[in-house]
């Protein structure tokens, strides 16, 4: 149709990282993260990144980032959510009282009964997803703004928690439960290798798949030494994840008491790697779902429809306002998986439980790339983004930075990130 | 012969303004109807209750002389009437294949989006409109007026369409391309889809239809043959809002 398109059909060359097809944003905030981990790896020499610190750096992360990867979704369809900390604490108060009060003292479960944690769990899960699909309907059916309907509820969910709760912490948590809060639950070494393992399997056959569906088109594939490199690199991220995460060991102490507590007595250099927590492994599964959602799902590719031009969507007979609905449940959905394992981790329902965090979900999100015009964002990317700012956090209380010095940074980060994306997309001639 | 469309005394008001006042059109296989008018004579809220973006307040609209009901864009679908919208209807930040298969996507038998049957089928019908059209990777925002409209137009015809609606499909085009869509529009017409265009230009809906429908306020002025009328009795038409002694 254009007479500047008349060129011959022949590809142009492409340099090696061209060839390889990885996304250069992905490669940008990589690089970033890597510059934060070597500035303060040289300024702790070395404390930064020992297993130990990285361990606790995953675990602090979880749980903003299972929330970063749904307000991905929320921002991309153009709206937002300022509820999210709100609905973790909510949810939080209903499973304190659910696990230490309600379910021995109402429905006469034993402390320790084995339902205490399913049945907890299932609640939070509920109390979040419910609160999700109200913001949701008032959002999409009733058109009142996200920013009014989350704000109201930032205002109103944290309060019912405190009247719920009488303004008390709760503690103790049931044991069960607390396998989910990150050092109190971990695969142990031999499970951590052999999920390593699938995990590296199931990345292998999912490259592999795609190539062999490209190829069965006819469309153009990565040489076969690209595809060698991709395919050692994330295996390669993959087991070193495991690695360091298995050596990484238990205090002696610890050890001492845990075989005392069986009766034993611990042999003579005995030592014992955590592994993966089961948080971590949580935060990872919900990446694979939510990336898989966005790409491959009709529900996806909605929410990305609606957020490009919402006319277009409508006209498409793409229902916008049930996926309002879907979007805001699935936030709170993941508000409550995040009051699980937040609340796992503190072992205990304090009532400031969660503050904040709708500011560091939305940063989050943002830094890793989510465009607040709507329409682009990444799951990889939100996950990234959290734990560029846990890590900066983390890394500046390790330098003895104190926190009014931490806010400002992460501040300055993320209007720095927010104008290198806007700087990058002006490039690639992107609006 | 059944009229192919067949819309009788569609009336919509807005507020008490009567956007379309018992107005009625028909369209036959094969043909080609210009709707023309001032902005807010009616004609693109009279197409909508075809296209299933508005429904009417009242008339009825039939289909092979079947009365149908029209209720949103998905009824339009499921009827094989496509559209093609001033605006486009795309959403920028997909890429072609995701455009033309918006809400009506090739799924894997796992329920899965099928990216690659999309992309193959989006190749194989742009390499028949489009031939020189490369950018399949690329978001459309990247692509040029010429680029997005044919994308607009194969998402239309991908569908086996046999009712095509096209709202100004030349507004943002240059002469080239303008072209192109023109002797599109004859092949289509060739194959007897029935096409409807809302223009404003009177020598396009000179050159490409068959008759063209007057419209001025909310109602219709008239409908003439195009090789029956000069420019000038259409352009009366528009302005007036009298038909033509010698076309009556």
């Amino acid at each position: 149709m254009h007479m500047s398109d008349l060129s011959p059909a022949a590809p142009p060359r492409r340099n090696w990282l061209q060839q390889l097809e990885i996304d250069l944003r992905l490669l940008g905030m990589i690089g970033a993260f890597a510059l934060v981990c070597l500035c303060f790896w040289i300024v702790t020499d070395g404390r930064f990144l020992s297993a130990r610190n990285i361990f606790n750096l995953t675990i602090q992360t979880v749980s903003v980032a299972i929330m970063a990867t749904g307000m991905v979704f929320i921002i991309v369809c153009r709206h937002i959510d300022l509820s999210v900390g709100a609905i973790l604490a909510l949810a939080s108060a209903m499973m304190g009282m659910m696990q230490a009060r309600w379910l021995p003292g109402i429905f006469g479960l034993e402390l320790g009964h084995p339902l205490i944690a399913p049945l907890t769990m299932v609640t939070g899960l509920l109390v979040g997803t419910a609160i999700g699909a109200l913001n949701g309907w008032l959002v999409g059916y009733q058109r009142i703004p996200a920013f009014i309907v989350t704000l109201g509820g930032l205002l109103i969910w944290r309060y019912v928690g405190w009247y719920l709760t009488a303004g008390q912490t709760i503690a103790p948590l049931d044991q069960t439960f607390l396998l989910f809060g990150g050092a109190e639950g971990t695969l142990g070494v031999t499970t951590s290798w052999i999920v390593g393992g699938l995990a590296s399997i199931a990345a292998l056959w999912v490259i592999y798949g795609a190539r062999r569906r490209k190829q069965s088109h006819g469309f153009p594939v990565r040489p076969i030494w690209a595809e060698g490199a991709v395919m050692a690199l994330v295996v390669g991220l993959i087991m070193g994840f495991v690695a360091i995460l298995n050596s990484y060991e238990l205090p002696q102490a610890k050890l001492k008491r845990i075989f005392e507590a069986r009766g034993e007595v611990m042999p003579e250099g005995y030592t014992q790697g955590y592994g993966l927590p089961i948080s971590v492994l949580i935060l990872i599964l919900v990446a694979v779902a939510m990336t898989v959602i966005a790409r491959r799902t009709r529900f996806g590719r909605y929410i990305f429809a609606t957020g490009g031009n919402p006319d277009a969507a409508e006209l498409s007979g793409i229902n916008t306002r049930l996926l309002t609905v879907k979007i805001f449940a699935l936030m709170g959905f993941l508000c409550g998986l995040s009051a699980i394992i937040a609340q796992a981790r503190l072992q205990s329902h304090p009532n400031d439980i969660g503050t904040l965090d709708e500011l560091r979900v939305i940063a989050a999100a943002v830094i890793g790339g989510t465009a607040l015009s709507g329409g682009i964002g990444t799951i990889y990317g939100a996950i990234l983004g959290a734990l560029i700012m846990q890590s900066l956090q983390s890394g500046m209380a390790m330098v003895g930075a104190d926190a009014p010095l931490q806010n400002i940074v992460v501040g300055v980060v993320l209007v720095l990130a927010v104008w290198i994306d806007i700087q990058y997309r002006r490039r690639l001639g992107m609006r | 012969m059944t009229p192919l469309v067949e819309m009788r005394d569609i009336s919509i008001a807005f507020g008490g303004i009567k956007a379309v006042d018992h107005v009625s059109i028909d369209l036959y296989p094969g043909e080609v109807v210009g709707l023309l008018g001032h902005n807010g004579a009616g004609k693109s809220t009279l197409i909508k209750c075809l296209s299933g973006a508005y429904r009417a307040d009242a008339g009825e609209i039939y289909i092979d002389g079947q009365k149908v009901d029209i209720r949103n864009t998905r009824d339009a679908r499921a009827l094989n009437i496509e559209t093609i919208y001033q605006t486009l209807a795309l959403a920028d930040n997909l890429d072609a294949a995701s455009n033309l298969f918006l809400g009506r996507e090739l799924v894997t038998p796992s329920g899965l989006l099928d990216e690659s049957r999309m992309e193959a089928e989006t190749r194989r019908i742009m390499a028949r409109l489009n031939p020189n059209f490369r950018k399949f990777a690329d978001p459309v925002m990247a692509l040029s007026g010429g680029q997005r409209q044919s994308v607009a137009i194969a998402r239309a015809v991908y569908f086996n369409a046999r009712i095509l609606i096209m709202d100004e499909p030349t507004a943002a085009l240059g002469p080239q391309e303008t072209q192109m869509v023109a002797e599109l529009i004859q092949e289509l017409k060739r194959q007897g889809l029935g096409i409807f265009l809302i223009e404003h230009d009177i020598h396009a809906v000179m050159k490409l239809c068959d008759r063209a429908v007057v419209m001025k306020n909310g109602q219709r002025v008239g409908t003439v043959r195009v090789d029956e009328v000069t420019d000038d009795d259409i352009l009366g038409m528009i302005i007036m809002g009298k038909k033509p002694a010698q076309a009556a």
